[in-house]
């Protein structure tokens, strides 16, 4: 599995003041659960996203713990009230420690 | 001309069947049991549990299970005083009972996540909602697996 990861974040792209808007997230990661075996037979060890948060302007608004019942690449979608124009903060932390960052502007029309 | 045609037919009956047979004698992975899935219910949340409030979309038939979508719609106005604190998903037929946690609370505007999950095999997955009064809301939707995830 590649360090680098792959975030991507989508929200709608007109944004009125007071809409709750669907915010889509996916991060390229194989979430390689631990129960599975390669070609020799030996399980090959766990290694996932375990968490995944969400910062509105620095004040965090989402927070999910995944399990490796979670689908490789994860995506994750949720629902946010659109207060003002700002910034998200997004992290998805890795089993080995690795942080992964994003940022995406949010801006009210 | 008939005849045959229904003997060969039989045969392919009887061969389908010993394959079945055959593939339940093969050694399965662990599986966690519905059991393990409602002792983990209750070690994430405190008290027990009232039907509704909780609905969760996805098909009925599931063909892949390395990536099953699942959104869990709750019930709830999203306001400062009566919001969803938290959602947990579980599912009883994978090697582990645990899918996902999320906390949620007003600025979400709506209760309503969408992931994509692995299952196993056929089973009840299960969506619990913590409110923000200390009520817990459960659903559950029957999912059944053509291909099942997690490896093998």
């Amino acid at each position: 599995m590649a360090t680098d990861l792959k975030p991507r974040i989508r929200l709608p792209s007109q944004i009125k003041m007071g809409d709750v808007v669907e915010v889509k997230t996916l991060v390229t990661h194989d979430m390689e659960s631990g129960h599975r075996r390669d070609a020799s037979g030996a399980l090959v060890p766990r290694r996932i996203i375990n968490k995944m948060t969400c910062a509105y302007n620095g004040r965090p608004v989402f927070e999910a713990t995944l399990e490796p019942a979670v689908a490789a690449n994860p995506y994750i979608a949720f629902f946010l009230k659109v207060t003002e124009s700002g910034t998200l903060d997004f992290a998805w932390t890795d089993d080995d420690g690795t942080v992964t960052r994003a940022k995406q502007a949010i801006k009210v029309g | 001309m008939a005849v045959p045609v229904v003997r060969s037919d039989r045969r392919g009956l009887v061969l389908g069947a010993a394959a079945l047979s055959a593939l339940a004698l093969l050694p399965k992975a662990a599986l966690a049991t519905p059991q393990a899935a409602s002792e983990l219910l209750r070690k994430l949340v405190k008290g027990a549990p009232r039907q509704g409030r909780v609905v969760l979309h996805a098909a009925d038939i599931a063909e892949n299970g390395n990536s099953v979508p699942l959104t869990v719609t709750v019930e709830s106005p999203m306001t400062e005083k009566d919001h969803v604190s938290a959602i947990h998903v579980v599912s009883g037929g994978n090697p582990n009972p645990g899918v996902v946690s999320v906390r949620l609370g007003p600025a979400n505007g709506k209760a309503e996540i969408a992931l994509r999950i692995r299952l196993a095999e056929s089973d009840k997955v299960i969506a619990v909602a913590e409110m923000s009064d200390g009520s817990v809301w459960i659903g559950s939707r029957e999912i059944a697996v053509t291909v099942g995830g997690c490896g093998g």
